[in-house]
């Protein structure tokens, strides 16, 4: 049997994957004298065993899930966008303006502004690599890293000179008006009576879902979906076909973008309240892990930015309760990335052959390849 | 008969240069090669014939050490020989000439020769040795090429000889070209086939591998027929004819010609005027070509390929710019700006078989009843309303054609890449025949294409046809031209050399027209 | 702005361009050998930690150095395994392995020092000193030549001159061995290489080899050359600039040379925002000279500034065809 059969291959690769790379965060783990059982502890009882756990893990898969999606669409257009940091901090800047420039007297209103405002900012600075790309064929990949330091820059610079209020020392936005307040999970009648205390969780995570759900309809459901695909998979049949290939680079950047930009109505505006510097902290990052890991698609991306927000609150109380840096939950994204993105093909390999093997023991006749 | 080789190599007793015995190989479930053995004399051009997938490719690949055979033997000079690597099979004095070259386009003829065969960790010494030996090479075989010539500046032929003298630089004895004519003029081809007959002269073994039969008539000793991954007959080629060669290739007795009814040419639908095309090099694809068809008219461009017809097909397809006049139906088309694109074509009712269904035809990763809408996805059946498509309708689209186009197997969900050649054919013939275009534009219909199906797609076209729809065919096989054609174009070199009837027309005569001879 | 302040500069932007043009030549083997690595910043990381940590336990940079050598290669073995052995994508496998290192390096540099992720800092035998030119004094007194030959060429830690030393040396090796030959042609059509009996998988190991060791010169210099020590995230996208640098080279190596002279200029401008405004007569904020070399990177690869032509199977795992 050469191939694997499509279950495998969707569920199988991903969890091997990540033992894979569990297996060697463990060694690294041992490696600087740590005990990677008792991490694993620390983590488990810290993200899953109680509702304030989980009110992190699903604060942080919230934004994993926005960064994840921007990440997948962009894939599925061909488009390796590794910009989700800069075009989420953008986003930020967005969600700031918005809720700063007026009064707002409640959140069911501020939300959707806010959203527009998050989205436009984060398809805006997606735009510049999108049509170097798609007019002049500049990689992608090296111009959003590139847009992500000038974004670094450029928030800072707007932070300090711009947003901060005169007498403050931190660069910092001002707060928002109490009217753009985000209710928490601890907030949301029925929901309270789980959530007892409060929770970084918010509204926003029913935005996210929203957003994984649309993001399905887009690309199964509807044409421009279809074109999409069909130009991420083969870009010269697309032109025989008549797909725009600018429109569709276009696009599906500025989807992205938007996607990654929506990320900050969930941290900036649900948590923070205010504009922070690096107010994203990785996020961006992890959505290209989370896009791997959940294949590249929204179902996949729910589940995958869950395991992430595990990662990430896990690591984070890994860092309040041992003395293992917090920098272990980098590693584990990126050994993720690796084994999902890259070494696909050896995870493949390897259960290839241990199906072969399990299969080789009864006298069942091989199964030709799919 | 071969003597004492230039390089020194022992002479046995043995006639054969190569002798393959029960030579099999497996891919998984599939037997590529079954038990199959030949002879092959010395100092012979040996052809091998066989359809797509018969098995010819996996043969030579094993000759030439990119597979080990699973079980068989392999005796060069009559001495059993292993090769498990392209270095030996060049220690055993196999050169090959691959279809597709293997040539590095920016580096010089030198370069490409000496690359894997330089004389020490320096180049310099390397490249005037080759120097010298090329000039000799080149004056005992006609193979005239400048050794500092950048390849990618190189017409197709010259290509092909630099690697005829790369394998030579490595003093292979035998030979093995791999359908070396498809990409070359019959002048070309002629100038080759004298290179080998001098090749043969001189005690070397060659081994054509090609599909066309003609060739095999005209140029080898002998001919071995694989059908299927066995070897089926080695015959000589003074002792049969292409009738009986076709019919051991498929198995059955073959019609070489499509059965079809005079042709009822009704008005003008097409109308093509000094249609002109520069490429991104400032080259000069087409030259102003002017034709017309008519509904009810297969009208054939013959030609070899890279002589504009690839141009013509992206023009009038929607996919390339071009400047001139074409109109359609008495509407001209926009050839150059905004709405020259493959929406606007299938919009004015033009239908294309792309020439290379797998890299633009369809997209192989999708399954077959998504690529029934490729191209047509805007299409109002295939939508449940201004935002959603209708995925279901599309699927019922797709096992209504898979069952009329008798495309095996009849799965919607597989696919693309899972059919062969021959029905992913299918699934491109249905999904554009089917869209009752005015003007079908087919490229290279049945390349790579199983002779069943063949003859089923010949039909399809010609029962378009036959309901007044006008069909414009480009191939670079000659017989499907003469056999479909109502009216014959034949293209060289960005221009039309001339228009023929088919019926009053032999390949000599378009021979010499896609050669450039003014007729 | 004076000749002094200008050479100044200039001594800057040379020492600021050593890194640069490191990694850039390390993705020159890479690159032309047709394997995609954006994984040089992760590389030069590594390295900076590994050879700063080695010089501040075994107090010898030498040792360092070799450190910080095997620390890269361990990276650049991983990223070939991915990329050739199990043709994954090679993108993916150098954003991954950023990541990693990323992280990993200020874990180890946690874990042996706890100061936050840094190496002590360096000084003595565990730092780089500074070679002076032969006849420095004497030269100094050439008028406009002789400052610049003590000031900016002289006076630079060994690997500044190991650096453009490498320049030619790339050169030779490229266009006038036969490893060069098999080199580039692996990188424009593997088949050739491969048909000709002489293996692709050897050969892009070995460039990938090479790329490691590069990468690991330049990250050793980061840390014990240019800085005294290891800092979180210290190559600040360095590497990435180096691949920008390659394509504006257009992967030949004195162009290389060129190219990351200039962007190391722009780095070095930076740090003088008043000798940006004392030459442009208004102030330029900081953050937007920080962003500058980036800004150029963008503007490189717009193609605005000619336009690049990459070896051909860049970036394609080779599969022999059936």
């Amino acid at each position: 049997m050469d191939k694997l059969p499509r279950w495998a291959d969707l569920a199988l690769v991903p969890l091997i994957s990540l033992l894979l790379a569990a297996a060697v965060s463990a060694v690294v783990l041992l490696a600087i004298g740590q005990s990677p059982s008792q991490a694993l502890w620390v983590m488990v009882e810290g993200a899953l065993l109680s509702p304030y756990g989980w009110g992190y893990t699903l604060y942080y898969a919230t934004s994993f899930m926005f960064t994840g999606l921007a990440v997948v669409v962009a894939f599925h257009g061909g488009l390796f966008n590794i910009g989700g940091e800069g075009q989420a901090q953008l986003g930020g800047l967005g969600v700031a303006l918005v809720c700063l420039s007026l009064p707002w007297p409640h959140w069911t209103l501020a939300l959707p502004a806010a959203i527009l405002g998050a989205a436009l900012f984060g398809a805006a600075w997606a735009a510049i690599p999108a049509w170097l790309q798609a007019r002049r064929g500049s990689h992608i990949v090296i111009t959003t890293i590139m847009f992500n330091y000038i974004a670094a820059a450029l928030m800072i610079y707007v932070l300090v000179e711009v947003l901060k209020p005169a007498g403050q020392m931190d660069p910092a936005s001002a707060r928002f008006p109490p009217g753009t307040n985000l209710p928490t999970l601890h907030e949301i009648p029925g929901l309270s009576l789980i959530f007892t205390k409060q929770v970084p969780a918010n509204v926003s995570l029913f935005v996210a879902l929203a957003a994984c759900f649309g993001v399905w309809v887009l690309m199964w459901r509807t044409r421009l979906g279809y074109e999409i695909r069909a130009f991420g998979k083969q870009p010269a049949a697309a032109r025989y076909a008549g797909i725009s290939a600018f429109k569709v680079t276009m696009i599906a950047m500025l989807i992205s973008g938007a996607l990654s930009g929506m990320m900050a109505i969930n941290n900036v505006m649900g948590e923070s309240e205010r504009l922070l510097q690096n107010a994203s902290e990785g996020a961006g990052f992890i959505g290209i892990a989370v896009a791997l890991m959940g294949r590249n698609h929204p179902v996949g991306v729910f589940l995958a930015a869950l395991l992430f927000g595990f990662l990430y609150q896990g690591g984070a109380e890994l860092g309040l309760w041992t003395s293992i840096p917090i920098e272990l939950r980098t590693v584990v994204q990126g050994l993720v990335i690796l084994f999902t993105g890259a070494l696909d093909q050896m995870v493949r390999m390897l259960l290839v052959r241990l199906i072969r093997t399990s299969r080789s023991r009864t006298p069942a006749q091989a199964q030709g390849g799919m | 008969m071969a003597g004492q080789t230039p390089s020194g190599r022992q002479e046995t007793a043995a006639p054969f240069a190569i002798e393959l015995k029960g030579i099999s190989k497996a891919f998984g479930p599939v037997q590529a090669n079954k038990d199959i053995s030949i002879q092959v004399a010395h100092g012979s051009i040996h052809g091998i014939i066989g359809e797509n997938g018969a098995g010819k490719s996996t043969l030579m690949s094993i000759l030439y050490g990119f597979y080990r055979a699973d079980s068989g033997v392999i005796e060069i000079n009559g001495r059993p020989t292993t090769i498990p690597d392209s270095q030996s099979a060049i220690r055993a004095g196999i050169g090959m000439v691959f279809q597709h070259f293997k040539l590095v386009q920016n580096f010089t003829v030198l370069e490409n020769v000496v690359l894997g065969a330089e004389d020490g960790a320096l180049l310099g010494p390397s490249l005037t040795k080759a120097r010298r030996v090329l000039a000799d090479l080149s004056r005992e075989y006609e193979l005239d090429v400048d050794p500092d010539a950048v390849v990618e500046d190189l017409s197709v032929g010259h290509q092909q000889r630099v690697e005829i003298l790369k394998a030579l630089y490595r003093q292979a004895e035998i030979l093995i070209l791999d359908e070396p004519t498809g990409v070359l003029t019959p002048d070309e081809a002629d100038h080759l086939f004298r290179i080998l007959r001098g090749l043969k002269d001189q005690g070397k073994t060659v081994i054509l591998i090609t599909h066309k039969l003609r060739e095999i008539m005209e140029i080898t000793d002998a001919v071995s027929v694989m059908r299927r991954g066995t070897m089926v007959a080695t015959v000589k080629t003074a002792e049969t004819s292409p009738e009986a060669l076709a019919e051991l290739m498929v198995g059955r007795k073959v019609l070489l010609h499509v059965h079809k009814g005079p042709a009822n040419p009704g008005r003008n639908v097409l109308s093509v005027e000094n249609l002109r095309v520069v490429d991104e090099a400032k080259v000069e694809r087409l030259r102003g070509i002017s034709f017309d068809i008519r509904a009810g008219e297969i009208l054939g461009i013959a030609g070899v390929a890279g002589n504009g017809q690839s141009e013509l097909l992206e023009v009038l397809g929607g996919f390339g710019r071009a400047t001139g006049r074409v109109v359609l139906n008495g509407t001209e088309l926009d050839i150059s700006g905004r709405a020259s694109d493959g929406q606007s074509r299938r919009a004015a009712g033009i239908a294309h078989v792309p020439e290379d269904r797998q890299r633009l035809g369809l997209i192989m990763d999708f399954t077959a009843w998504e690529n029934v809408a490729f191209g047509y996805h805007h299409a109002p059946e295939y939508q449940r309303n201004a935002a959603l498509m209708d995925n279901d309708a599309i699927r019922a689209d797709c096992a209504g054609k898979m069952q009329r186009f008798d495309v095996r197997p009849p799965l919607p969900e597989l696919p693309a890449k899972s059919f062969s050649g021959g029905n992913q054919q299918k699934i491109v013939v249905a999904r554009e025949i089917e869209r009752n275009p005015d003007l079908l534009l087919v490229g290279q219909p049945t390349r790579g294409v199983d002779i069943g199906a063949i003859e089923f797609i010949h039909k399809q076209i010609v029962a378009l046809r036959d309901a007044g729809k006008a069909v414009l065919l480009v191939s670079v096989e000659l017989d499907e031209i003469l056999s479909l054609s109502d009216r014959i174009a034949v293209m060289f070199d960005g221009r039309i050399m001339g228009f023929r009837d088919p019926a009053q027309t032999n390949e000599r005569e378009l021979g010499l027209l896609m050669a450039g001879v003014e007729g | 702005m004076d000749y002094a302040t200008f050479l100044q500069i200039f001594d800057t932007a040379l020492r600021f361009a050593t890194p640069l043009l490191l990694a850039c030549l390390a993705g020159l083997y890479s690159e032309r050998a047709g394997i995609f690595d954006i994984g040089l910043e992760g590389k030069m990381l590594m390295a900076a930690m590994a050879s700063a940590a080695v010089a501040a336990l075994t107090g010898s940079v030498w040792i360092g150095l070799l450190a910080g050598i095997v620390g890269s290669l361990v990276f650049a073995a991983v990223h070939g395994l991915a990329s050739i052995t199990f043709r994954g994508n090679q993108l993916i496998s150098g954003v991954a392995l950023n990541f990693v290192a990323a992280g990993i390096t200020v874990l180890v540099a946690q874990t042996l020092f706890q100061q936050g992720g840094r190496t002590p800092p360096l000084s003595g035998a565990a730092r780089f000193q500074p070679v002076h030119l032969p006849f420095v004094e004497a030269i100094r007194e050439v008028p406009v030549i002789g400052p610049f030959y003590a000031d900016v060429l002289s006076g630079h830690t060994i690997l500044v001159y190991v650096a453009l030393a490498l320049v030619p040396a790339t050169w030779w090796l490229l266009y006038r061995t036969r490893f060069g030959l098999r080199l580039r042609a692996v990188g424009e059509n593997p088949a050739s290489v491969d048909t000709a009996g002489v293996s692709v998988i050897r050969l892009r190991f070995t460039a990938v080899a090479i790329t490691g060791l590069l990468c690991g010169l330049a990250g050793a210099y980061m840390s014990t050359g240019l800085q005294a020590g290891f800092g979180r995230e210290m190559t600040a996208g360095r590497g990435y600039i180096a691949l920008a640098a390659l394509i504006f080279a257009n992967w030949k190596p004195w162009a290389a040379l060129w190219a990351t002279l200039l962007f190391g200029f722009f780095q070095a401008l930076a740090l003088r925002p008043d000798v940006v405004q004392a030459v442009l007569r208004f102030p330029v904020p900081v953050p937007v000279l920080d962003a500058l070399p980036y800004v150029l990177t963008v503007i490189v690869l717009a193609g605005l500034i000619g336009k690049p032509s990459p070896p051909r199977a860049g970036g394609e795992p080779y599969v022999k065809e059936r």
